[in-house]
């Protein structure tokens, strides 16, 4: 009966949706039930945009979250907006090369990567998202980052197929920073 | 079996319609289903088919009635204040008595009202929007893969009795992802002698029309369409019921709604609560025949919408108000939290309704 819902958020343009699509496709090829919800309308046109992906044993109910069990917040505001719906004993990722904040509550575990710095140093900024996302799939071992490369492959365009490598080596990234 | 990808509701809609035969596809943007126009934009071209961004909705439903009076399979998808806007081609469609294939994603209204998710636009899908005595069969979706099935049902359906089809969707289905599996779809194939096919001097020229000047005329027409809705009443009701064996509370609930509920009866049924749900596919023909029959052994309805409660006039009528019925709703673009259902059955148990 187990069932994970996952909370995406950030600002439009860091690639918050592609990740949650991403973590969904893995489900998917895990043999588990998904879906994926992202916010749409004004929000998204240049202000805040969050995406809900639910991973289950069971089929998905309700696809919207409104208790994630994982909140992985890429801005200050969507950290600000979740943190007090996260389930005690759940899970937090922050992009603490955006967000100056600390954490008050005890009862979740948070770990603070600092994705974006992370990104531009290996000259591939647009991909703090991943290495949030690798972070992830270190700490959700019922995910299991095999098979990740054919994921990825399958949700690159083939025209940006140079973007195969550098969104493995992210993911890769954010799990070597979590071990 | 077909291998599973994750599609958008939007999207499931669109490719299904194509899978089911249909060529022609006459639309205009509106979110939150603009992915249906899309998608006809990149596919049709490849597969012959028309994809036509009209000048607005009411020109649109227009090229409907014009396609659809030549026989083909022939869709138009919008959403709210767009169906609005195709209700006088709707109810000719009706009036003319031809097949075809409407999408509405609702959203949020009165008026141009917002563009989150809603199910308010209910009574004008099952009891008119357009004038005149007509119905449309109207397919409540309730996940991306049967956002497909139904697409295809509909047209089915439509062709069966030469009316229109209508999917009752909501911006959250159609924004959604979820795996789904295209088997092959099961066209179903019905003659068309009333189509606008050209005569080739081998035949009397057929007629499309929805005017009838003399009473006597459009009255029996009345009657003999409605005979034929009697039809649809009897034979194409469905609904899904879960946990009602031993049930003593009834949730109803369509679509997104339905899956909100469900969350909600789970929890319950961890409380000790006894609380199924019955899920209307078709919200007309309304399943009647299964809320009687729950009826006559739970204590009470709760019926979950995504509006001010419309729905709830045809769960009382279908009881015949035998038992009592609360409503737990939100409207406006907001939607109802497990929590906010769970609560209502815990009153419903408790004999307050």
């Amino acid at each position: 009966m187990k069932t994970t819902q996952i909370l995406f958020a950030g600002f439009g343009g860091q690639g918050i949706l592609f990740a949650g699509k991403f973590l969904a496709y893995k489900g998917l090829k895990e043999d588990k039930q998904v879906s994926w919800l992202p916010s749409y309308g004004p929000e998204m046109r240049g202000g805040t945009a969050n995406c809900s992906v639910i991973l289950s044993e069971t089929p998905v109910g309700s696809p919207i979250i409104t208790e994630p069990d994982v909140l992985v917040a890429m801005n200050l505001p969507s950290l600000e907006k979740y943190i007090d719906t996260v389930v005690p004993g759940g899970q937090i990722y922050l992009d603490s090369s955006l967000i100056q904040y600390e954490v008050k509550r005890t009862d979740v575990q948070v770990f603070a990567i600092p994705a974006t710095a992370m990104a531009k140093e290996n000259n591939m900024a647009s991909l703090a998202n991943m290495i949030l996302v690798g972070a992830l799939l270190e700490n959700h071992p019922e995910l299991s980052f095999d098979g990740t490369d054919t994921v990825v492959s399958d949700l690159v365009p083939p025209k940006k197929a140079a973007l195969v490598e550098l969104n493995m080596k992210a993911l890769s990234m954010g799990k070597e920073y979590t071990k | 079996m077909a291998q599973r990808v994750l599609m958008k509701g939007n999207e499931a809609i669109a490719e299904a319609a194509i899978r089911a035969g249909c060529r022609h596809y006459f639309g205009y943007p509106i979110t939150p289903q603009t992915e249906i126009a899309a998608y006809m934009a990149k596919k049709m071209p490849k597969i012959g088919g028309v994809f036509l961004q009209a000048e607005s909705e009411i020109a649109s439903i227009n090229m409907v009635y014009g396609a659809a009076a030549t026989g083909m399979r022939v869709m138009t998808s919008s959403s709210s204040p767009g169906i609005s806007l195709k209700a006088e081609g709707l109810s000719y469609i009706a009036g003319s008595d031809i097949p075809a294939l409407v999408v509405n994603v609702q959203r949020g209204g009165p008026g141009l009202g917002g563009i989150q998710p809603s199910q308010s636009d209910y009574f004008q899908a099952t009891k008119g929007g357009g004038h005149g005595d007509y119905r449309m069969i109207v397919l409540a979706p309730a996940s991306v893969q049967e956002m497909a099935s139904l697409t295809i049902k509909g047209f089915n359906l439509a062709d069966k009795y030469n009316m229109t089809s209508m999917i009752l969707a909501d911006g959250t289905i159609g924004q959604m992802m979820e795996p789904i599996s295209f088997e092959d779809a099961e066209i179903e194939v019905y003659e068309k002698p009333w189509a606008l096919t050209g005569t080739e001097c081998k035949r009397k020229h057929n007629v499309v029309n929805s005017l009838y000047l003399k009473p006597e005329e459009l009255e029996v027409k009345n009657f003999e369409r409605f005979e034929r809705y009697k039809l649809v009443e009897e034979n194409e009701a469905m609904w899904e019921e879960y946990m009602m064996e031993d049930a003593e509370i009834c949730v109803v609930a369509f679509g997104i709604a339905s899956r909100v509920a469900k969350n909600a009866i789970v929890a319950a049924r961890n409380e000790g609560i006894k609380v199924g749900l019955i899920r209307p596919i078709t919200v007309w023909p309304f399943p009647k025949k299964a809320l009687a029959a729950a009826a006559d052994k739970v204590k009470g309805f709760v019926c979950v919408e995504l509006s001010m409660g419309q729905m709830i006039e045809d769960v009382k009528l279908a009881t015949s108000c035998k038992k009592p019925v609360s409503l737990c709703n939100r409207c406006g673009g907001m939607i109802c939290s497990p929590d906010q259902v769970l609560y209502s059955i815990r009153n419903a148990q408790k004999g307050e309704f």
